[in-house]
């Protein structure tokens, strides 16, 4: 049975009717065509579906789109403000931090949240905070150096 | 909403497709983000089933390869795809730098078989190899081919002409200009790419050889970089498939009536079982539900991995190679005589690709042709097999790569691709087919396992006299390095068509100079596994990682059984001086200790250091791993990667490194975490918990790496998988240095760790 859902996804209302239990990815993807977000696995474990739902990095090939309705939904789409970069996407062209880039969307949108919510993370609660993230192209070394890079400059409230 | 295609392409670099197609069409190109390709999906129009393309482009024309609209962009064509390693940005430099053109300018459209020329696409490394000097190439008789139009337009010999940023102008008259737009902008060239034009001097490049950013990497962090998967398609369907739940089993009953929400068709071929559905969750519920029933088969596979490596050292070969390349004095005679004999023997397990996403393709089949969009990296053969499965003539099929997840050779993508033809076929609809996570890790074809016996020879003053490897694996391309006809695919299998399936031998690649040296590979049967999960195929760098990590253990082993330090070992024997030098170069740049017999200290927690090298196809690659071990628990961790590579000329020396990089953490995954498990029916890895692999908390503290041999005029080589070659003899050898026992079976687990230790 489909019902008809109002979402908050990047700043705009979006009214969707699909069946309460759809996976959110696959609404964001295909009724919104909002693309950035990938399906990997559909089961949590690897991270490229990665949206931030009330500014909380969630994994939306598992959150059924009903649970959605009513919160504010951000994608990567929708990170920076009109035609800007966050600076964790700039660390990420600054330190060519993709190969294949189907997982990026995962580590750019968990790096920022986790940056949000702890500005000063050490080496260590980085690793340990993106941990549950895969590549599979092994780009991590790039990534580590991205996220320490993007932590220093939003410390010194510079972009680049 | 992303930004339409066209609209980014106008604010990133001025140029549009509209501008291509309106220019008059010297070549059509089938996508426009300049020097990245990212096609399809805001492109109008879509190629369209049912249309007719040449059966072959023909690759002698320049108009091929390359063409020039009025504005002065440039479009080159290659029969390459980028599996993810930035490739495409390197095109564009080789291109940029033999037409004088701004890098920026170009645009360059991979593995189209109705765009591009067949180069049968990527694999081996070979991207730069191939598709770079044919690029270079053309550009060099575009060049040539300009300058005589400038001459002819601004009345000035050649010689006296010179090409600058696009323009071409005469030495002693900068007023008479002519721009490559004025010159060809939106005709043809209408001349051939002559073998002989003259390409640059190496030692004049002004952008090969330079740090470019990837042209892709701002697309990809913006979410805007178009993959397969997000490709919409006006009037697409969903389909997926169900697949036989044991390995053999066959389809007894299918209840085709089935009534099921938003379900379009059910799809049978012999044991291809698909559904097709209006929504995408539809289509995965679908495919959940189906009334099915199949065959309960005799067990195909093996228990364990411990049932499979006695399979391998004892069942009948049905080939058995040597290695002639390599082979030298008697070996039986000079390990009978041998003051000292030492033997080791080695395990490599089935391993997946488990791409980061699952493999995606769109098909559109109808009026009598098909348009296929897939992440494949070999267009041009499937184009053939996708022919061959639809019983279409070649003319009526096109074949368009697209991005997919990073593929590291025969990934489930061309599967995919047949699948979704089979899927389209039947409904007369486009369909987009996504697999499943389990479609993905447990069925696509896997990277054979091998298992190593390996002996040599010590005379009474520890000089090598004797050395003899031999492999015992599967004819390890079931599924072959490209598909090329329509049983080469798993739906084809799953239909009961014939695979053209291959088998090469699997040596170790070294050069040491050992008076007496033999290697043998013997190959098992193993035909009856196409159609099931454990079909072999091309996995990054095709047995080397196995053939490496068994012949490099051993030549640790055998260093230290002469009571030599592991270099030392190494610089004595080897007999390819760039082999050396990599080695030497790793050894001085890691801070290598030098230590004739493993070091193994005290302590919950071991340091140890080790190598290990290899050339391949050209390239050659040493590694110096740093490890820390707990010795009570058998968890590990590498410290530093040290690497020294030698794939010649460097055309991006910025994205060498990150290819680099991937490699060493990829090999490092393969090495710590990965094994296919299976049961005597069905592999059980269907996912990221059954299949783990690396997370970022291993990631080393380090990776230094020095580049060798990088002058202009050194042939530039493949560097796509060298690295990953050495990384698991490497790591064994550190593992070793640190405890003092040998792990020989990959992957290093804590259990296999602490078993070694405990041993």
């Amino acid at each position: 049975m489909t019902k008809t859902l109002e979402l908050e996804v990047n700043g705009r209302r979006e009214k969707v009717e699909v069946a309460p239990e759809t996976p959110l990815l696959t609404v964001l993807r295909n009724d919104l065509g909002l693309k950035a977000p990938k399906f990997g696995c559909g089961l949590g474990q690897c991270g490229a579906c990665t949206v931030h739902m009330d500014g909380v990095a969630i994994r939306s090939c598992a959150t059924p789109v009903s649970s959605a309705a009513g919160s504010r939904l951000t994608t990567l789409e929708g990170l920076a403000p009109g035609g800007t970069l966050h600076a964790v996407q700039q660390a990420f062209i600054d330190e060519q931090a993709a190969q294949c880039g189907f997982c990026i969307n995962g580590w750019i949108m968990s790096a920022a949240a986790l940056l949000q919510a702890n500005p000063k993370a050490s080496e260590e609660a980085i690793r340990v905070g993106l941990a549950g993230l895969k590549c599979r192209c092994g780009t991590h070394m790039a990534i580590l150096r991205a996220v320490r890079l993007a932590q220093s400059r939003l410390a010194s409230g510079s972009k680049a | 909403m992303s930004a339409p295609m066209d609209d980014l392409v106008v604010t990133q670099r001025g140029v549009t497709r509209r501008d291509f197609l309106r220019s008059g069409g010297a070549l059509v190109v089938s996508f426009a983000l300049p020097g990245c390709v990212s096609p399809g999906a805001r492109e109008k129009p879509l190629p369209v089933a049912g249309a007719a393309w040449p059966a072959k482009l023909d690759a002698s024309s320049l108009d091929t390869w390359l063409a020039i609209a009025a504005d002065g962009s440039v479009t080159a064509n290659v029969g390459k795809i980028d599996a993810g390693m930035g490739i495409g940005t390197a095109f564009a430099q080789v291109v940029a730098e033999e037409l004088d053109v701004p890098v920026e300018r170009v645009t360059v459209v991979m593995g189209d078989t109705a765009m591009t020329p067949d180069q049968r696409g990527t694999g081996s490394s070979n991207g730069i190899i191939q598709g770079g000097a044919a690029l270079r190439r053309a550009g060099a008789a575009g060049r040539a081919a300009l300058l005589e139009l400038a001459s002819k337009r601004l009345d000035v010999p050649v010689a006296g002409l010179e090409a600058h940023d696009g323009v071409v102008s005469a030495k002693k008259d900068a007023s008479k200009r002519v721009s490559y737009g004025e010159l060809v902008g939106g005709k043809r060239f209408d001349v051939k790419v002559a073998e002989k034009a003259k390409a640059k001097d190496p030692r004049t490049y002004r952008v090969v050889g330079k740090p470019v950013p990837r042209f892709d990497i701002p697309h990809k962090v913006r979410g805007e970089y178009r993959y397969v998967a997000d490709l919409v398609v006006p009037g697409m369907l969903h389909g997926r498939v169900v697949r036989p739940p044991q390995a053999g089993a066959t389809l007894t009953n299918l209840n085709l009536s089935q009534r099921l929400p938003g379900l379009v068709r059910i799809v049978q071929r012999g044991n291809f079982v698909g559904v097709v559905c209006e929504r995408e969750e539809q289509a995965v519920a679908a495919a959940r539900a189906l009334e099915i029933e199949w065959s309960s088969p005799p067990p195909m596979y093996w228990t364990d991995y411990e049932a499979l490596y006695r399979h391998l050292r004892t069942g009948l070969a049905v080939t058995t190679e040597h290695d002639k390349q390599d082979a030298r004095g008697d070996v039986d005679a000079a390990l009978a005589s041998a003051a000292r004999t030492v033997e080791a023997r080695y395990e490599y397990p089935f391993q997946s690709h488990a791409s980061m996403g699952p493999a995606c393709a769109v098909a559109d089949v109808r009026d009598g042709g098909a348009v296929v969009w897939a992440g494949c990296q070999k267009p041009y053969p499937l184009r053939g097999a996708i022919a061959d499965l639809l019983e279409l003539p070649k003319e009526k099929v096109r074949v368009v790569w697209m991005p997919g997840p990073g593929s590291y050779g025969m990934n489930d993508a061309d599967d995919c691709a047949a699948d979704a033809a089979l899927l389209a076929q039947a409904v007369g609809r486009p369909v987009r087919l996504q697999y499943m996570r389990a479609d993905a890790t447990a069925w696509d074809p896997k990277g054979p396992p091998i298992a190593f016996r390996l002996r040599a020879g010590l005379d009474g003053s520890n000089g090598v006299t004797a050395w003899d490897c031999e492999a015992r694996g599967f004819s390890g391309r079931i599924r072959p390095s490209g598909t090329d006809v329509a049983g080469d695919s798993l739906a084809g299998q799953l239909i009961g068509l014939k695979a053209k399936s291959t088998q090469l031998p699997q040596y170790p690649e070294e050069s040491y100079g050992f008076a007496a040296k033999r290697k043998v590979s013997h190959l098992l049967p193993w035909t009856h596994s196409l159609g099931t999960q454990l079909r072999t195929a091309h996995l990054r760098d095709p047995d080397g990682m196995a053939t490496c990590f068994a012949s490099e253990s051993f030549a640790d082993e055998v260093a230290y059984a002469a009571g030599m330090d592991p270099v030392e070992f190494r610089l004595r024997y080897l007999t390819h001086a760039g082999e050396a030098a990599v080695v030497k170069a790793a050894a001085e740049k890691a801070g290598w200790q030098r230590h004739t017999a493993p070091r193994a200290p005290q302590g919950r927690i071991a340091r140890g250091q080790g190598i290990a090298y290899a050339p391949r196809h050209g390239s050659l690659v040493a590694i110096v791993a740093d490890v820390e071990v707990d010795r009570s628990s058998g968890q590990f961790r590498v410290k530093r990667f040290t690497v020294a590579h030698d794939c010649g000329f460097v055309v991006n020396p910025l994205n060498l490194r990150g290819t680099i990089e991937a490699n060493l953490m990829q090999a490092m995954s393969r090495a710590k975490h990965e094994a296919v498990r299976f049961d005597t029916g069905r592999v059980l890895s269907v996912d990221w918990i059954t299949y783990p692999i690396v997370d970022i908390r291993e990631a080393p503290d380090a990776v230094d790496i020095v580049i060798v041999n990088n002058v202009p005029g050194a042939k530039s080589m493949g560097a796509g998988e060298p690295t990953t070659r050495p990384v698991a003899a490497a790591i064994a050898n550190a593992l070793h240095d640190a405890l003092g026992v040998r792990v020989r079976r990959v992957p290093f687990t804590p259990e296999s760790v602490l078993a070694a230790i405990r041993a």
